[in-house]
């Protein structure tokens, strides 16, 4: 059985949106992040636009690159 | 803290991962068109019990079977079930055994009758990927020259590591430290000693690295949808080089796929 590593999750808040389906957010710590769509949120419709809050996951091996993995009402 | 074991113990390792090679060939062998993974899984317990050993994944954190069967786009822990073994598919058998108090982790990608020839590619680069890591599990060498010969093999040929799952160390724990991950640079990490014992196990993809989990909060799958293997062995490190402690008598033989470097 293969171990998952430890992701970080951050706050953000969508910048902008690029092709892709990929996104610009900011994060609350004050950086910005390339941030793909999560499968779960792909599967289910989600739409995702700038000014959207949203819970990003980073891996501790890239810092500049997330997943938004949740958007708040 | 990083485990180190005996002689000794790794000798009560290896016999727990000669029945995790043991039981990988028998459902690999089993693997048809028609068959559902739920009696693949059922077929391995009763395997693995039938050699005293008990299978290390059910109940680990509430894993609810015995082993993990991945086919095509999942990568890894796909819950036996109801899906139905079909030609062409690419299928990960992933064992974990317990003998003893000591526990043997390994994983191999099977074919089920004839496969893309990218298909064939993705298997082959797998298994080489690994081997390339076993390579540099020697004492003195660092985590990072594992991964890096991984990731290189892997992404020379046009393939892509998976970053978010990693292998571990492995002995009275099913996942002990230190993580292996399938990338990195050489000579950075923790320091690789006689005595320990861990499971290297690359996660390639024929599309991007990107994985999520499913809904039942264990299957892992592409986020592209493209084809995965994974492909996995219990290596303990001596003083005569990396000890391969999960392959199988029937692979040693030859007989279905190149043995991997001892």
């Amino acid at each position: 059985m293969a171990v998952e590593e430890e992701k970080i999750e951050v706050e953000g808040e969508v910048v902008e949106a690029l092709p892709s389906t990929m996104f610009r957010v900011q994060l609350e710590t004050g950086h910005s992040v390339l941030a793909t769509i999560s499968g779960k949120m792909r599967k289910h419709y989600i739409r995702i636009l700038p000014g959207d809050k949203v819970k990003v996951e980073l891996s501790p091996y890239d810092l500049n690159r997330g997943r938004i993995t949740f958007r708040h009402r | 803290m990083i485990v180190r074991k005996s002689r000794a113990e790794i000798e009560q390792m290896a016999a727990a991962g000669r029945v995790v090679a043991d039981t990988i060939a028998y459902v690999g062998e089993q693997l048809e068109p028609g068959i559902t993974t739920g009696e693949l899984d059922k077929i391995a317990e009763d395997f693995i019990r039938s050699r005293g050993g008990v299978p290390t994944s059910m109940g680990y954190r509430g894993y609810p079977a015995a082993i993990c069967i991945s086919p095509n786009e999942v990568v890894v822990h796909g819950i036996p079930g109801a899906h139905v073994v079909a030609e062409g598919d690419v299928v990960t058998i992933d064992v974990g055994v317990t003998l003893d108090g000591f526990i043997a982790d390994s994983a191999y990608t099977f074919p089920v009758g004839e496969i893309e020839p990218e298909a064939q590619r993705l298997l082959d680069v797998g298994r080489d990927a690994l081997a390339a890591g076993i390579a540099q599990a020697r004492a003195g060498n660092r985590v990072g020259d594992i991964s890096a010969a991984v990731q290189r093999l892997v992404e020379a040929n046009g393939f892509a590591v998976v970053r978010s799952l990693v292998g571990h160390g492995v002995g009275r724990s099913y996942h002990e430290d230190p993580h292996i991950p399938n990338f990195g640079e050489p000579g950075r990490g923790p320091l690789l000693s006689e005595g320990m014992t861990i499971a290297i196990e690359p996660m390639i993809t024929a599309g991007g690295a990107d994985v999520y989990v499913e809904d039942d909060e264990w299957t892992i799958s592409t986020e592209d949808g493209s084809l995965s293997c994974h492909f996995e062995h219990t290596v303990a490190i001596t003083a005569e080089g990396p000890l391969i402690l999960t392959m199988s008598s029937a692979r040693r033989e030859g007989s279905k796929e190149p043995s991997l470097l001892q």
